[in-house]
Order: structure tokens, then sequence, then C-alpha cells
């Protein structure tokens, strides 16, 4: 009796929290959705482009799906290379072909391999392509292309659990009330919480980009104090989300919940895949989100070894996402005391 | 936020309610309720749990607002930042930062409050020796009893001296020795000319009050001195008349 009884009230439990109830059934299915968009999507066609080569191998990578473009001139195929138009260079330097890969993401480095092992193999040509690499190099591992990108979920992640459970404490252990029976300004509150929090983030930026570098062993192209920047700048954008997000929770259960919907997503949109292969309104989603803006910044800065002026569009993205949230936040605060 | 004068009249009371209404959502809380508190008493809300004495209270603060009616506090119209200067407010949660110490606490409200340096540290010492926490300061919170923690969140609401002292249900599970100790405190206050407002559902409480308003389903039934309820309703004892108004409210509604 006692255990029908026990049940009965957690049944009458989920049903009231209705919140609970949509996560367990709707989370998975979008998880398993973007899942589906991400690896299941149209087939990569890599961008290659062609200096002084012949035709029929054109014709032949075309057949194979590549995206060929064929250039004058090798400078102006190294351009595009850099600015990321490309993927990769064919030419024929001495009627021996050379590939110049643009090194980045292990996967197209691979695709490119592969569709010119198959247009060689065609008869094309009998002699294979000597390969370099713009950025990284053969031995650039998986974990060295999507590492940055990780380096960002992480902190983003973490901060964003942590920030989230203690504001939403500061409600639920009725400190919040009595705070806002003092004096002080909501946008106090918020600030408060920035830079408290800040600290902290401060030291995991650094903690984590250290660790990365020299006990991982990441590859790292650029600069280890612009990493730190990005790195920080992602730490607060997911202060002010999770401080933002606990204000429509009511338990630290409610905060895990947040997960599936928040950080999952990201992380689909953030490099860790290649999303060439999605719908491409769909890869639209990515510009909404704020770890897109610093795992690209981190990318830059590790692999390509990026300046300041490479990378500046992301940090300002960061800065004006960071302030959104705030903003709504002080905005947030409201629902507890009106003024 | 009126064009009320900006001058804080001598003359007005601490508190005034007119016309004040509350609803969440359908639910009506507060009905229709007026009242006047003047400086320097000691006023109770008495009530049983779940008729609207919280809700009265957080709109007296300001931390909530009316549906209808207005709220006056020390003359100034409600709500208003600088008003939360005047009082001090303890909920009926202890509300304090259990991984802090005592010290700590209090030192982290005493500067919302805009206290510092030698001021803050003499009014830490001396609240804490008005509720008996001195020996205790500089323990972690989270290793007080419950009676600590009642005291030192009273402590907290005490510390920056303010004129009026609003406490919703002050001594809710506090042993009996304390609770007499916490209301001998209050007494003294209310002779000092601080303003008390304070919510309970004890009966034997309600006595000690200046004044009482008994508060039933978000009505207010009734305002008088102890005495005065007490002869008003022919009864011996507050939890009499208190019945006895709540039937009679009953009737007429």
């Amino acid at each position: 009796m006692r255990i029908k009884a026990l049940a009965i009230r957690i049944i009458h439990q989920f049903i009231k929290d209705k919140r609970t109830l949509a996560l367990l059934f709707l989370a998975p299915l979008l998880v398993l959705s973007l899942m589906k968009l991400v690896f299941d999507g149209q087939a990569v066609s890599p961008a290659i482009g062609t200096v002084d080569i012949p035709p029929t191998l054109i014709e032949k990578m075309e057949q194979l799906h590549a995206d060929v473009t064929v250039f004058a001139n090798a400078n102006d195929a190294q351009s595009a290379l850099g600015s990321g138009d490309l993927d990769a260079i064919l030419q024929l330097d001495a009627s021996q072909p050379k590939l110049m890969l643009e090194g980045s993401d292990p996967s197209l480095n691979r695709a490119v391999l592969l569709l010119l092992q198959n247009a060689f193999q065609n008869g094309a040509a009998s002699t294979a392509p000597t390969i370099t690499y713009l950025h990284g190099g053969p031995d650039m591992a998986a974990f060295d292309s999507f590492g940055p990108v990780l380096i960002g979920f992480f902190s983003f992640f973490f901060v964003f659990l942590l920030a989230g459970v203690s504001f939403l404490r500061e409600r639920t252990s009725g400190t919040l009330e009595r705070l806002l029976a003092t004096p002080i300004r909501r946008s106090e509150i918020v600030a408060g919480y920035l830079a408290g929090f800040g600290i902290f983030t401060l030291v995991q930026a650094s903690l984590i980009a250290w660790f990365s570098v020299d006990v991982l062993g990441l590859y790292m192209a650029g600069s280890i104090g612009y990493m730190l920047i990005i790195n920080l700048l992602l730490s607060l954008t997911a202060l002010t989300l999770g401080t933002l997000l606990s204000s429509f929770a009511s338990s630290e259960f409610q905060i895990i919940q947040f997960i599936p919907l928040v950080i999952v997503p990201q992380a689909f949109f953030s490099g860790l895949f290649n999303l060439d292969a999605m719908n491409p309104w769909l890869q639209k989603l990515s510009l909404i989100m704020p770890l897109y803006y610093g795992a690209d910044a981190m990318q830059g800065i590790m692999i390509r070894g990026e300046g300041w002026l490479d990378f500046q569009k992301n940090v300002y993205v960061l800065i004006g996402f960071s302030l959104l949230f705030a903003i709504l936040n002080v905005l947030a605060l409201k629902k507890h005391r009106r003024m | 936020m009126h064009s009320l004068p900006n001058i804080p009249l001598a003359s007005a009371p601490a508190v005034e309610l007119k016309g004040i209404s509350r609803h969440f959502g359908s639910h009506t809380v507060l009905q229709n309720i007026s009242i006047a508190i003047p400086r320097g008493q000691l006023f109770g809300l008495l009530g049983p749990s779940g008729s609207g004495k919280t809700t009265l209270i957080k709109l007296m603060t300001g931390i909530d607002r009316a549906d209808e009616g207005t709220v006056a506090m020390l003359g100034e119209p409600m709500p208003q930042l600088k008003m939360l200067q005047a009082f001090g407010y303890m909920a009926q949660a202890d509300a304090l930062y259990a991984e802090l110490t005592g010290k700590q606490n209090l030192a982290f409200f005493g500067a919302m409050f805009g206290l510092k340096g030698t001021i803050l540290q003499a009014r830490i010492q001396r609240v804490a020796k008005l509720v008996d926490l001195t020996d205790h300061l500089n323990k972690q919170t989270s290793a007080y009893s419950g009676g600590m923690k009642r005291r030192l969140s009273l402590a907290v609401a005490l510390l920056h001296e303010p004129q009026l002292l609003v406490l919703d249900e002050p001594t809710v599970g506090i042993d009996p020795v304390l609770r007499q100790s916490i209301w001998k405190e209050l007494s003294a206050l209310s002779k000092q000319g601080v303003t008390i407002i304070v919510t309970t559902h004890v009966m034997d409480e309600a006595e000690k009050c200046d004044r009482l308003g008994l508060i039933r389903g978000g009505k207010l039934i009734a305002v008088d001195t102890p005495k005065g309820i007490m002869e008003q309703s022919g009864s011996t004892t507050i939890e009499e008349a208190f019945i006895a108004f709540g039937q009679a409210g009953g009737e007429e509604a």
C-alpha cells in the first residue's frame, strides 16, 4: 500500500511539474533531431582551387562532386585559401602536381585527399601530388582541431551551471528577498554577481588555457593572451546567461533541465561538427549562439594563429551577448521587486 | 514618485494604508484594507496562516505592490528605493548565507545599507551583544542552532538602526526562553521610539502589543488595543475574541 501511495504521489508531482514532463519527452527528441541534421545532410563538396590543371582532370574532380574554381595564377588561389573560400589548391609545378590543404579541419583534409586519390586513379595522371598544408600539418589530430572548441564549450558549460545554481540559491534561501529589502539597485545585484564570479572565471580561463596548451599540448599557433580574452568573454556570457535563466527555474533540478535546451544545441553549432553538410538556412542558427563566436575565435587563434583584426568581430559579439543578458537579468529581477 | 512633498512629515504615521487590495490571479489575498500605525507603536498583526499577513507586510515595505490603494511610510508614498533605508525587515525565512560566519553576514547586509569602517564594526558589536551572539560571531552560520540563526536574522534587521522594524513571525520555531528575550528586546526598542510591526499567530504574544490588527481571509476584521478587542467581543482572552470576531466577520460576508 505504501509503495502504491508513493507511486501515485510521484505521478501527481510529475503532472504538476509540466516543465519536467516536457523535458522528459521533448528534449530527447530535440537532441536526436539535431544529430540527424548534423550527420545526415547533403554530401560535403570540398572547394578546390586549381592552377594550370588539365581540363580532363578538372572534369574528373567535378564528377566526384568537388567544387572546382580555376585560378589564372597561384597568388589569387593562395589568398582565396587564406580567407577560407577554398579548402585546397591543386597546381602543376613543372608538370608535378602539388596539393596545398587549408588544414584546419582534419575531416575536410581527408575528404579532399580521398577525392583526389579517386580522380588520379581514374587515369588522368600517373604521379601522385606532393602535399603541403597552409595551417596545421599531416600529424594534426582531430583533437587539435576541435580542442579549441571544447575549451570554449567547457568554460561556458560549467560557468553557466555554477552561476545559475548560485543565483537560484539566493532566491530559494530567502536571501534575495532580504537583499531586495535593502536599498540596493537591481542593476547593482547583477553587476555584483558579474564582479564576484568574474574573478573566478578569470582564474578558470587562465587555468584552462595553460592546461590545454602546456599540459595537453594542443596545437597552438597564436597568442595565449588572445586565447585568454576569448575564454574570459565566453565565461562572462555564460555567467550572464546562467543568472538570467535561473530566474525561470525554481530548483537546482530545473537548472539542469536547461542543459539540453541551451548547452547541447550550442555544442552542435560551435564547430565540433562540420556544418557544411547541413541545410544552409539551418546553418544560420549558429549566428544566435554565443559559443559559435567563441569557438570560431578560439580555432582561429589556436590553429590559424589569427591576430586581433581577424577575430575582433567575435569579441564584439560576445560583449554584446553579455550586455544583453545582463540587462535582461536586471529586468527579470523586477519580478521580485518592481523598483 | 508622485507630486507629494518630499519633506518627511514628523507627524505622519509610520505606516498608512488606504484601501489596499492585492490579487494573485483570480485569488484575492487582501481586500480593501485601511490602517494607520502611529510612530513608536508596537503593532501586532494577528491571524491564522494563509490569512494574508505576509502579503500585507510586503506591501507596507514596498517589496510587493498593491493592485488597489496607496501605501505611505513615514509620510512618503511607497514604494520608493530610498525608503528601503528607513526600515529593517526580517522575513519568515532566516535569509542568511550559510557559508559565511555570523560577522560576515552582518558585514554584508551592513554594507548594503551603506555602513562601513569603524561605524560598521561598532554596530556589529552592538547588535551582536543585543541578541547575545558576541561569542559566536566568527562561527559559520551553518553551524548555528535554529534559535541562533533567528537571533542573527533579527540582528541583521537592527543593524542600520531603522526607525521602523517589520518582523514576519520573529519567534516561530523558537523556544520559550528565547521567545521571551526577543519580546523583551522588542519592547525596549519600542520604548526608544522605534515603530515595530510584527506578525504572529501566537495569541499570548499578541497581548504584549500596544495595538492589534486581526486579519482573516484577507480582511482586517478588528483594530484596537488587546484590552479593547477583548472588551468589544466580551471575551476574557485574545483567542476567544479572535474566534468571536471571526464568526461575526463570517456572518457579515
